[in-house]
C-alpha cells in the first residue's frame, strides 16, 4: 500500500522525473514582433546556415513581406542560391556530395524549430565546445557526437568544457559545468548570445510564418465570439421563460 | 406565404419533409431538465460537420504519396489560401471529437442512459467511439511525421502478436513489410471514404434510435410514463425551438474554447500536434520514445501493463469491447446516479481516476514504477465492469421521484 501511494505521489510529479537526464536547456528570449532581431537572424541563417541546409518550405519573398524588407534587399543580401524571390529556400550542395561529406544530408531547417523547440536551438547554438575525438573537432553538449561542425565559430570562438566528475551510486559520469575560451570570435559573449538568439528567433518564424498572423487574428475571432454569446444567451433566455 | 406553403405542400406530397422536421425537431419532446452534460451530444455532431468539410479541403492539396504527403501539409500550411485555418481546425478538431465524446459517454455513465430501453442507442454509439477510433488512426498517418510513421508501425505490427496468422495479418494491412507508400494511400482511402461513410451511417442510427426511445435525463425519469390529454409528455419540451437555441449558446461556447486552441496554441503543448510529428517519416530512425496522441494512451498504457504482448493485445481489446456489454452488467434498475447507492459511486470515481491515470501513464516512457501503477489501475479498469453485477445488486436506492426535478 505505501509503495502505492509513493507510486501514485511519482505519477503527480512528472516535472521531477523529465527533469533528470539531459541538459538543463536555456530559455530563448523568441520574440516575432522584434522585427530587427528577425532580420538579423535571417542574415545569420542566410550567410551560415543556407549554405548546407536548406529550409525548402520557406519562399524569401514571403520572408521579405513578413520581415518588412523589400524583395530587392532580400535579392542582394539574403539569396546566393537563386535569383528569384518566388523561390523557396532550397541549398546549392547536391544531396549525395552532402551524404559523403558529412554521412548524411543535414536535415531541412524549415520546421525544426517546431520539431525541438526553441530552447532547445538556442542552447544548442551555444553549446559547443572543442572536443579533438570528432571528425570536425567540435561537439555539443545538447547533441552529443553531432555531424556538424561549429559553423559559427568565427563569431563565438572556440571553447573547451569545464568538467566534474559526479559520482551516483557506483556510477561516475562527467559533466560539463561551464566552458573556457581556448580561441576568440569575434564576438562578446552577449553579442554572440544575442545572435544565437536573433537566429533562433528566426528559425521559429520560418517554421510557422503565420504565427503572428494567427495570434492577431485569433483576438477578432474570440472578440466575434464574446458578442455572439451575449446574444445567443439573451436568445435563450427570452425562450425559456415560460419553462418551468 | 401562401406560395411557401404550396411548395411544401408539393414536396410533402412527395417526401416525408415536414413530418421529419416534426418528428425531429419541432415536435420531438425532450425533457427539459437537461444539464452541462446534455451539450455534448450536439457538439459531436457538429465536430463530425466541422471534420467533414475542413477533411474536404484538405484533400485539395494533400498528396497521399510518401515522397509529397510532409511536403504537401506544409504547402497548405504556408501556401494554400486559409490552409493553415483549416489544418488547424482539422488536427484541433480531431482531438475536440474525442474530449467531446469522452465527456458525452461519461455522461452516459452518470445518468444510465444505456440501460433498457436504450441499450442499442447505446450500442450504436460505442459503434461510433470505434469508428472514430479508426478515423483517428488512420488520419494520423497522413502528415506523414516520424510520429505518424512509427506510431503506425507500432499499431499495425500488434496485429502480428496474434498467433498462426499474426504476421500474414500485419503484412495484409500494411500491404508491404513495413509503413510505406502503400500503406500510405489505402490509410488515405479509408480516412476520407470508408471510415467516414460508416461513421456518418452510425450517427444517423444513432439518432434515429434516440428519437425511438426518447432522450434519458438527469433524474432518470422517463417522462413518456406522464403524458397530458394530447399524449405530449408533462415534463418535455418541443426540441426546437428550446434545446436548439439552448445549444447554440453551448456551441458559442465550445467555439470560445475550439479558438483559443486554434489561433493560439494548436500544438497544445505538444498533445494535439505532437513536436516529433514536424520531423519527417524516416523509415531508417526509429524515435526514442514512440507514444500515440493523447486520446489512445489509456488503452496504450493497458497494453504495455500486460507482460505479454498477445495478452496484452487481448486485455487492449477487451478494454474496448466490455463497454458495449455495459447494459447488461449494471443490474440496477435505477439509472441516475443522484438515486443510486453509494456502490455505484465509488466505482465510478475510481474508474475515471484510473482512466486518466492510464492515460497519463500511457505517454510516458515505461519505468518499473509506472509499470505497476498502470497494472493497478488495469485492474481497477476491468473491476468497475467485470465486478459490476455484483456491487449494482446491492446498492440501496433512493426513492426516485415520479417527475423530473429542476
Amino acid at each position: 500500500m505505501k509503495k502505492f501511494i509513493y507510486a501514485l505521489l511519482i505519477a503527480a510529479l512528472p516535472g521531477l522525473t523529465i527533469a533528470a537526464g539531459g541538459v538543463q536547456l536555456d530559455k530563448a528570449p523568441v520574440d516575432l514582433h522584434d522585427k530587427a532581431s528577425l532580420q538579423r537572424g535571417a542574415q545569420l541563417f542566410a550567410n551560415y546556415c543556407l549554405s548546407c541546409h536548406s529550409a525548402q518550405y520557406m519562399r524569401f519573398n514571403r520572408m521579405a513581406r513578413d520581415l518588412e524588407m523589400s524583395d530587392e534587399q532580400v535579392r542582394e543580401n539574403l539569396m546566393f542560391t537563386t535569383d528569384k524571390v518566388g523561390e523557396t529556400m532550397n541549398v546549392a550542395m547536391p544531396e549525395d556530395q552532402a551524404e559523403t561529406w558529412f554521412g548524411t544530408a543535414p536535415p531541412d531547417l524549415s520546421v525544426l524549430a517546431r520539431a525541438r523547440g526553441a530552447d532547445y536551438l538556442y542552447t544548442y547554438f551555444r553549446s559547443f565546445y572543442v572536443d579533438d575525438s570528432r571528425p570536425f573537432g567540435v561537439n555539443n553538449a545538447v547533441f552529443p557526437d553531432v555531424g556538424m561542425p561549429h559553423a559559427l565559430w568565427e563569431l563565438e570562438g572556440l571553447k573547451k568544457p569545464v568538467l566534474e566528475t559526479v559520482v551516483h551510486g557506483d556510477q561516475e559520469t562527467q559533466v560539463i559545468t561551464g566552458y573556457q575560451q581556448v580561441t576568440e570570435g569575434s564576438m562578446t559573449e552577449a553579442e554572440y548570445d544575442r545572435a544565437a538568439a536573433d537566429l533562433t528567433n528566426f528559425m521559429v518564424y520560418i517554421a510557422e510564418p503565420i504565427r503572428t498572423e494567427r495570434e492577431r487574428l485569433g483576438w477578432w475571432v474570440l472578440g466575434f465570439l464574446g458578442v455572439f454569446f451575449v446574444f445567443a444567451y439573451l436568445l435563450k433566455k427570452e425562450y425559456w421563460r415560460d419553462i418551468h | 406565404m401562401s406560395v411557401m406553403n404550396s411548395v411544401m405542400g408539393w414536396v410533402d406530397d412527395r417526401f416525408p419533409a415536414s413530418k421529419m422536421w416534426k418528428e425531429h425537431l419541432s415536435e420531438y419532446y425532450a425533457p427539459k431538465n437537461f444539464n452541462f452534460w446534455y451539450f455534448f451530444g450536439s457538439l459531436a455532431l457538429l465536430v463530425l460537420v466541422l471534420q467533414i468539410v475542413t477533411g474536404i479541403f484538405l484533400t485539395m492539396s494533400y498528396k497521399p504519396d510518401a515522397a509529397f504527403a510532409f511536403s504537401s501539409v506544409e504547402y497548405i500550411m504556408r501556401d494554400v489560401n486559409w490552409g493553415w485555418l483549416i489544418r488547424y481546425m482539422h488536427s484541433t478538431g480531431a482531438s475536440a471529437f474525442f474530449i467531446v465524446v469522452y465527456l458525452h459517454m461519461f455522461r452516459g455513465l452518470i445518468y444510465g442512459s444505456y440501460k433498457q430501453p436504450r441499450e442499442l442507442l447505446w450500442i450504436f454509439g460505442m459503434l461510433i467511439y470505434l469508428a472514430l477510433m479508426a478515423e483517428a488512426f488512420f488520419g494520423y498517418l497522413l502528415p506523414w511525421g516520424q510520429m505518424s510513421y512509427w506510431g503506425a508501425q507500432v499499431i499495425v505490427s500488434l496485429f502480428g502478436a496474434i498467433p498462426v496468422v499474426g504476421d500474414e495479418l500485419s503484412l495484409w494491412i500494411r500491404g508491404d513489410f513495413v509503413i510505406s507508400d502503400v500503406t500510405l494511400n489505402r490509410f488515405f482511402a479509408f480516412h476520407v471514404i470508408a471510415v467516414p461513410f460508416v461513421l456518418v451511417a452510425l450517427v444517423v442510427a444513432h439518432v434515429l434510435a434516440l428519437h425511438e426511445v426518447g432522450s434519458n435525463n438527469p433524474d432518470g425519469v422517463e417522462i413518456k410514463k406522464n403524458k397530458d390529454e394530447n399524449g405530449i409528455p408533462k415534463d418535455g419540451i418541443p426540441f426546437h425551438p428550446y434545446y436548439t437555441v439552448k445549444d447554440i449558446v453551448g456551441v458559442v461556447v465550445f467555439l470560445m474554447f475550439f479558438s483559443i486552441v486554434v489561433f493560439f496554441v494548436p500544438e497544445m503543448g505538444g498533445y494535439f500536434l505532437e513536436h516529433a510529428n514536424f520531423e519527417p517519416a524516416d523509415p531508417l530512425k526509429t524515435p526514442l520514445h514512440i507514444a500515440p496522441v493523447w486520446y489512445f494512451t489509456p488503452f496504450y498504457a493497458i497494453l504495455r501493463a500486460i507482460p505479454d504482448k498477445f495478452l496484452g493485445v487481448v486485455t487492449m481489446g477487451a478494454a474496448v469491447v466490455i463497454l458495449f456489454f455495459l447494459p447488461w452488467l449494471d443490474r440496477n434498475p435505477v439509472k441516475s446516479i443522484r438515486y443510486r447507492g453509494w456502490q455505484y459511486k465509488v466505482m465510478l470515481t475510481l474508474f475515471v481516476i484510473a482512466f486518466v491515470v492510464l492515460g497519463y501513464l500511457g505517454m510516458e516512457a515505461p519505468s518499473p514504477v509506472k509499470t505497476f501503477i498502470a497494472q493497478v489501475a488495469t485492474a481497477i479498469y476491468f473491476a468497475f465492469f467485470l465486478l459490476m453485477p455484483i456491487y449494482t445488486k446491492m446498492e440501496k436506492n433512493k426513492p426516485v421521484p415520479e417527475r423530473v426535478t429542476q
